[in-house]
């Protein structure tokens, strides 16, 4: 009776999610899945194709897209991380109680506002005639503006700025687990900062980094808005692709074949990362 | 002999609290100095002055002559085996072990070298490819102590590490870990709230109280010749009694507030009419005893029996409702003893020590 009354609990509260799951990703992307192998032949009529994959292997400008969005997300993964290392650190270990609290809010406080708003925020203060220009040309520091958008350091930038909480919430997490004396035990063996945070920190901050990586990572990779705005024309970010071959060139087909390859993209370079680090998703997700 | 470690006038202040408060001692080499002291008495402060994690307000500190001051953990010629251990779980024995010789920079087989000779010494051979969880608690404190002993450093500090053992454990781990000492023969600095584990491991005992030191003696001293009330209440159980100082002389007579008379001895002497405490062991108290002569005697009612093997002991009552512990021997001699009897007890004047008020 007991494991009957459980087991439709279990049903109940387990139903919306499989139906969330299934309406709203799998179906889409069995369709997605279908259209990507849908093609036109010479006469006109629809047909099962491989060639929407065969024109991302035979055009090298979606080939370069491809592998320079992977590589700037992971560029952009690395930042966030290197960044959100010391502010994690300093709110867990150094920063009193009180402050700590307050700290975390800080953080939190810019995804109050949507990014849309947020990157229009960076462009008024980076544009030609925005506000460090101004500055800049009043202190004498430059007598032209410069154009401080539209290059790829001021879009890893902007992304690495809209990822960072993604990293620091994980990394708070796992380093309030950290042990103090773990830290004075290693210094008292004589180890210096370093080889503290080579040896004791990151490796303890092992899962933490990983599901911040993860999450940061895939953001980067799919995120549209942030390249697009801060990157510019120049941006060349895989998602743009999409977007064009969806909207612009109508394509559907072609945009669900980029769609698709944009998955098996992020989940290969995610399985590689974890084999390389030893992990298994399981551990990371626990 | 030269000492290990020479603290003087040593003080530490956070804002207005004064942690420890201008302590000076030395500890000879090869020896086990033990510091004793309540919760709170500023002995982990005074220690973690002494590993560098913490500067001293004033006062100097020297390790074999080299002066300590601004010289961070990692460059003193210290190491501390914290109060729970602080094992990295990262790490499985050997690497926690050859840790720090890998941060100087020794090649990795000489390291594995000495992290197997380090491990036979502690009694752990062949536990090197372990990871910590798979250790007890006896032995992952070897494994702590092995760490830093590993680094052959002049003084090996520790931070109350028996406190988290079980009781069975923590008494089999007192008796090893002085052997171990004998054995290294490095200079042991230890911490303790727990005055058996001092008394048992020690060969000097400093007792510590609000940031002083009270005395600093042997642990025969200590028990057997307490220099302050606080030791006195502080180290092994006593009975107590306040009273009045009536006359001073060979030994000191005291009136207590029940109307009782004793003679004990007292540090100095003392005026009459002088408040005094008096401390009495509850070995001292002599149950029933044939010659009267010479020692103070009172009638008293068992209240309990508080049996513990060879530890028994007697809860009595005085008719003024004073509590008394009295040792009860197990020699089968007072096994007619039950609660309600009304015995005599009697106590040489040379075991009772007076401290005024």
């Amino acid at each position: 009776m007991m494991g009957n009354g459980f087991r439709i609990t279990f049903w109940l509260f387990l139903s919306p999610v499989l139906l969330w799951l299934f309406l709203l990703i799998v179906i889409p992307h069995i369709d997605l899945l279908l259209l990507s192998f849908r093609g036109e032949s010479d006469m006109g009529d629809p047909i099962w194709t491989l060639q929407n994959y065969k024109n991302f292997f035979i055009e090298p400008i979606y080939w370069y897209t491809f592998l320079r969005t992977a590589l700037y997300a992971m560029i952009t993964t690395f930042c966030t991380f290197i960044l959100a290392l010391p502010v994690s650190f300093y709110i867990v270990k150094l920063a009193r109680p009180r402050t700590r609290g307050f700290l975390t809010v800080l953080l939190l406080l810019p995804f109050w506002v949507s990014e849309l708003v947020r990157v229009y925020g960076w462009m008024i203060l980076l544009r030609e005639s925005g506000v460090f220009n101004y500055f800049m040309l009043k202190m004498g520091i430059i007598d032209q503006p410069i154009e401080m958008l539209y290059n790829d350091i001021t879009m890893i930038m902007g992304l690495v700025y809209t990822s960072m909480l993604f990293m620091v919430v994980p990394l708070i997490s796992v380093m309030e687990s950290l042990d103090d004396s773990l830290i004075e035990a290693a210094h008292d063996l004589e180890a210096s900062r370093f080889d503290i945070l080579r040896t004791i920190i990151i490796p303890h901050c092992k899962p933490g980094i990983t599901s911040g990586s993860i999450v940061v990572f895939m953001l980067a990779l799919g995120n549209y808005l942030t390249p697009n705005l801060m990157g510019g024309k120049n941006s060349l970010w895989f998602t743009e692709q999409i977007y064009n071959q969806f909207i612009a060139s109508f394509n559907w087909n072609q945009g669900a074949a980029f769609g698709f390859l944009l998955l098996v993209l992020s989940s290969v370079i995610i399985w590689v990362g974890l084999k390389v680090t030893r992990q298994n998703l399981g551990e990371v997700a626990s | 002999m030269t000492n290990d470690l020479s603290v003087r006038n040593i003080v530490r202040k956070f804002g207005d609290f004064t942690a420890v408060d201008d302590v000076s001692f030395d500890v000879p080499q090869g020896s086990f100095f033990s510091i004793l002291g309540p919760s709170g008495c500023g002995k982990t402060t005074l220690l973690r002055m002494i590993a560098g994690f913490d500067e001293p307000t004033a006062g100097t500190l020297t390790i074999r002559d080299q002066d300590m001051r601004g010289v961070p953990p990692n460059k003193r010629p210290v190491n501390l085996v914290f109060q729970h251990l602080a094992l990295f779980p990262m790490m499985n024995v050997v690497e926690n072990i050859g840790f720090g010789l890998k941060r100087r920079g020794m090649s990795s087989a000489e390291i594995s070298k000495r992290c197997v000779a380090i491990l036979e010494r502690v009694d752990l051979p062949g536990y090197g490819k372990k990871r910590i969880d798979q250790l007890s608690g006896g032995q992952k404190q070897r494994v702590a102590i092995a760490r830093c002993l590993v680094m052959e450093p002049s003084v090996l500090l520790l931070d109350e590490p028996l406190g988290a053992l079980d009781l069975k454990l923590r008494e089999q781990m007192k008796v090893e870990l002085k052997k171990l000492q004998a054995n290294v023969g490095t200079t042991f600095i230890y911490i303790t709230h727990d005055q058996s584990e001092a008394l048992v491991m020690s060969d000097r005992i400093a007792v510590m109280n609000e940031g002083r030191f009270e005395q600093v003696g042997s642990p025969r001293e200590l028990y057997n010749d307490p220099r302050t009330p606080f030791v006195a209440r502080f180290v092994g159980d006593n009975n107590s009694w306040s009273g009045e100082v009536e006359e001073s002389a060979e030994y000191t007579t005291i009136c207590t507030s029940e109307g009782l008379h004793f003679r004990a001895r007292s540090h100095r002497s003392y005026k009459s009419g002088t408040r005094v405490d008096l401390f009495l062991r509850p070995e001292a108290l002599r149950i029933e005893p044939k010659d009267l002569t010479g020692l103070n005697t009172f009638k008293v009612s068992v209240k309990a029996i508080l049996f513990d093997g060879a530890n028994s002991r007697l809860l009595t009552v005085m008719p003024g409702g004073h509590e008394l512990l009295v040792n009860l021997p197990q020699n089968r001699q007072f096994d007619h003893i039950e609660p309600g009897a009304s015995i005599t007890l009697g106590w040489h004047p040379d075991s009772g020590l007076c401290f005024k008020v």
